[in-house]
């Protein structure tokens, strides 16, 4: 049989999941975590504890800050050091909660037991009270946008639901986070599906994974073996299927149309597996959002391994735990080398949308010299959502918004599909990316006005 | 005989009503243009870099009439044609030149290559829009110069140049127009427009890094701290401190160059002054004094070409 996956475009890279057997190992606490106030998409939280304050793990220290905001919680207990601006990933300063380390006291509404809580006994859960939990939890997109993920659950009126994706597809190399999290934590996942699809009031779910993980796939589908309610759906192996658009279109044949559209306008919900795990923790376990899944790796490193992370402990620590830096030019990224983003220091924390830190080395971390463009349109044949990236890096080198907002560079998702494939190595990416700013800008600051 | 007549007549009565239909037509459809608009777009320098604000020459021109018949040109400025352009425009219009001083455009920062260490290497899109966006740039200072030239490939009259060594931009003074182009440019804001002062003389912060102090000087040793120092040595209240960095107000500032002088970290510069003189502890044997101004004169010029 023929795999199913997404029509239009993709790539393929090299995979290097070089960490697919390595069981997950608890990290060690960090000696002082930092929270930044903005790890998600939209209003950062505010701060609800100030300096000398005692917190403990799962105590909340930033409320939300707006409806399209989540609150953070402490994952370590101590004390709050200071409440202070850092430099973050991209060498910029932005306001952290900092917080010294003291012994690892939990909340007492945490429920710590490893006991599997199903969803046909708590018939109290009602889809209300489900998206409240998760709300008040601060669960948030665990692939890495980081979108909250109660809104999601909430449709506009003029969308409805009609099924519930399970992002299991990991596509971009290196990363093993969410193929880990599938074996470890195969039970969880599926009754934080049957939690998204109860909150959303769909009867269907389906969980796609891409065939290079047979175990997974495997395991997931004995698991639901007797429940025709939730479908496993492999998919052929292909970059960007974790694209919440390619995945809709991947499993059920359905195009999302040019924003604003969401996939719920063809009726579907999509959520990465972290999203679900971490849904059931905050709905069946009263467990806040602190702690995640991460992958750790390099071709360059001794150690590179799976995590599960206290959110807060810097980098630094992870990838010392891994071996150190390997020597020679690194370039770290949160993310995948597809479509992580560049580090300007270590010293960040792992946050709610970290899936993992991949340390390239040498070769891997330099860009080739761009050649000129032969108009061989290999990124157009390349290109996921149909657009034509070599016509939108040049307006956009040459600043015609006009001429780019017309060609649709709105819809773009930023997977570097055409960057890769360009057998000249230009920097097409760089300027759509710039363009797409721009003209959302623009595009704000006439609706603004109107 | 009557083939003549007829084509005669015909053509006679078309002519004649096409006459009558142009005549009317240009009579009800007539646009008025001011005579003086032509003369006045003339006088400006047809660069149609919109430095004034306006839609090219022929808008400012438009505009310049507008505001003659209502009495005054204040407000209005060719900053390519500068004074000597407006006077000629004023003359034409029978009014009195409206006061404008000549501006410039200035780069406020100093964080060289040598007192701003590269911490990171970007090898992404190499302009300075693109760097800004994805994220600090090389250096550890979120405010500076990004050096990618944004600034040098929208000047039109070739008047701002990269230097190699310093890898920061330099304003030609000559051939700078105050269009402000560069200044819209830059996405870190750096570049200001300034007034060019009296012989071009003029102190400024070349800093707008607003860390605290110490992040600042970890960044970068010329940073501008925000110590305050220069606030209180101004006999002018010409200096304010907002967020972590120093300001002066171009209007209030009279030149005594005070605060040129209590900079910690020679954040403030003054351009084109002539050298100062020798301090009187110096060693006042005859040579040693000519030399020492010689040295200071070159220092200062560079200090010029700089600005």
């Amino acid at each position: 049989m023929k795999l199913r996956t997404f029509r239009i475009g993709g790539v393929h890279p090299e995979e290097n999941k070089l960490t697919d057997d390595a069981v997950t190992q608890v990290a060690a606490l960090p000696k002082q975590a930092i929270f930044p106030l903005s790890q998600h998409i939209g209003a950062p939280a505010k701060p609800v504890v100030k300096k000398g304050d005692k917190v403990k793990v799962g105590t909340m220290i930033a409320e939300a800050g707006g409806f399209v905001s989540a609150p953070v919680y402490s994952s370590v207990s101590g004390t709050v050091f200071k409440i202070d601006t850092v430099f973050d990933a991209t060498g910029y300063r932005q306001p952290v909660i900092i917080i010294n380390v003291e012994g690892d006291e939990w909340e007492e509404t945490i429920d710590r037991s490893d006991k599997l809580e199903t969803l046909s006994a708590h018939p109290e859960l009602t889809p209300e009270e489900i998206v409240e939990r998760i709300k008040v939890a601060g669960v948030t997109g665990m692939g890495g946008a980081g979108f909250p993920t109660f809104i999601k659950l909430c449709p506009p009126p003029t969308a409805k639901a009609e099924c519930v994706i399970i992002n299991g597809v990991e596509c971009e190399p290196y990363i093993t986070s969410d193929y880990r999290l599938m074996l470890e934590h195969a039970d969880e996942i599926l009754v934080g599906l049957e939690l998204l699809m109860k909150a959303s009031k769909v009867t269907k779910g389906y969980i796609g994974i891409e065939e290079n993980k047979p175990a997974a796939i495997k395991l997931l589908t004995e698991k639901t073996a007797g429940n025709p309610n939730i479908e496993i759906v492999p998919l052929a192996q292909k970059y960007p299927q974790g694209g919440e658009k390619q995945l809709v279109d991947a499993v059920i044949r359905r195009q999302v149309p040019a924003p604003p559209a969401i996939p719920v306008n063809v009726g579907a919900i999509v959520q990465n597996v972290g999203t679900a795990y971490a849904v059931y923790q905050a709905v069946m376990k009263r467990k806040p959002l602190f702690e995640r899944y991460t992958t750790v790796t390099g071709k360059k490193l001794k150690n590179p391994g799976n995590y599960l992370v206290r959110m807060g402990t810097p980098m630094r620590d992870l990838i010392d735990v891994c071996g150190g830096m390997p020597e020679g030019d690194n370039k770290v990224l949160a993310g995948g080398p597809m479509m992580g983003k560049a580090l300007n220091n270590i010293d960040v924390p792992v946050c709610k949308g970290t899936n993992s830190i991949t340390v390239l080395t040498d070769d891997d971390a330099k860009r080739k010299t761009p050649q000129p463009c032969i108009r061989c349109a290999k990124c157009v044949s390349a290109c996921p959502m149909g657009l034509e990236p070599y016509l939108l890096a040049t307006a956009s080198s040459l600043h015609d918004w006009d001429r780019v907002e017309k060609e649709d560079i709105t819809s773009c998702i930023e997977c570097g599909s055409c960057q890769f494939t360009c057998p000249a190595h230009r920097p097409m990416l760089d300027n759509i990316r710039l363009g797409k700013s721009t003209v959302m800008g623009i595009i704000r600051a006439r609706n603004a006005k109107k | 005989m009557d083939f003549i007549l007829s084509a005669v007549i015909v053509l006679g009565g078309i002519a004649l009503v096409a006459a009558v239909i142009l005549y009317v037509c240009s009579k009800k459809f007539a646009v008025y243009e001011d005579p003086r608009l032509g003369t006045v777009l003339e006088a400006l320098p047809g660069a149609n870099c919109g430095g004034c604000g306006y839609p090219g020459c022929s808008g400012m021109a438009d505009a310049l009439v507008k505001a003659a018949d209502k009495g005054s040109l204040e407000g209005l400025n060719c900053p390519v044609g500068g004074a000597e352009t407006m006077g000629k425009v004023a003359d034409l219009l029978g009014m009195a030149m409206a006061n404008t001083e000549p501006m410039v455009a200035v780069v406020r920062c100093n964080g060289t290559c040598e007192l701003r260490p590269k911490t990171t290497e970007y090898g992404g899109l190499r302009t300075c829009t693109a760097m800004n966006a994805c994220g600090a740039g090389e250096t550890a200072c979120g405010f500076g110069c990004l050096g990618c030239g944004d600034c040098v490939s929208a000047c039109k009259f070739d008047a701002i140049h990269m230097n190699e060594e310093t890898g920061l931009p330099e304003v030609d003074e000559e051939k700078c127009t105050s269009c402000g182009a560069c200044v819209s440019a830059c996405p870190r804001h750096i570049i200001e427009l300034r007034k060019k002062g009296p012989k071009n003389r003029r102190v400024y912060v070349r800093c707008v890094n607003k860390d605290k102090g110490a992040v600042a000087m970890k960044a970068c040793k010329a940073a501008c701290i925000g110590c305050g120092k220069c606030a209180k040595e101004c006999p002018f209240e010409a200096i304010t401190i907002v967020n972590n960095v120093s300001y002066i107000d171009y209007n209030k500032c009279k030149l005594c160059r005070k605060c040129e002088a209590v900079c910690p970290t020679n954040a403030i510069v003054a351009v084109n002054f002539p050298p100062r003189k020798p301090k009187v502890e110096a060693p006042a044997t005859g040579e040693e004094v000519k030399a020492e101004p010689a040295k200071a004169s070159v220092e200062s010029n560079k200090k010029e070409t700089e600005a």
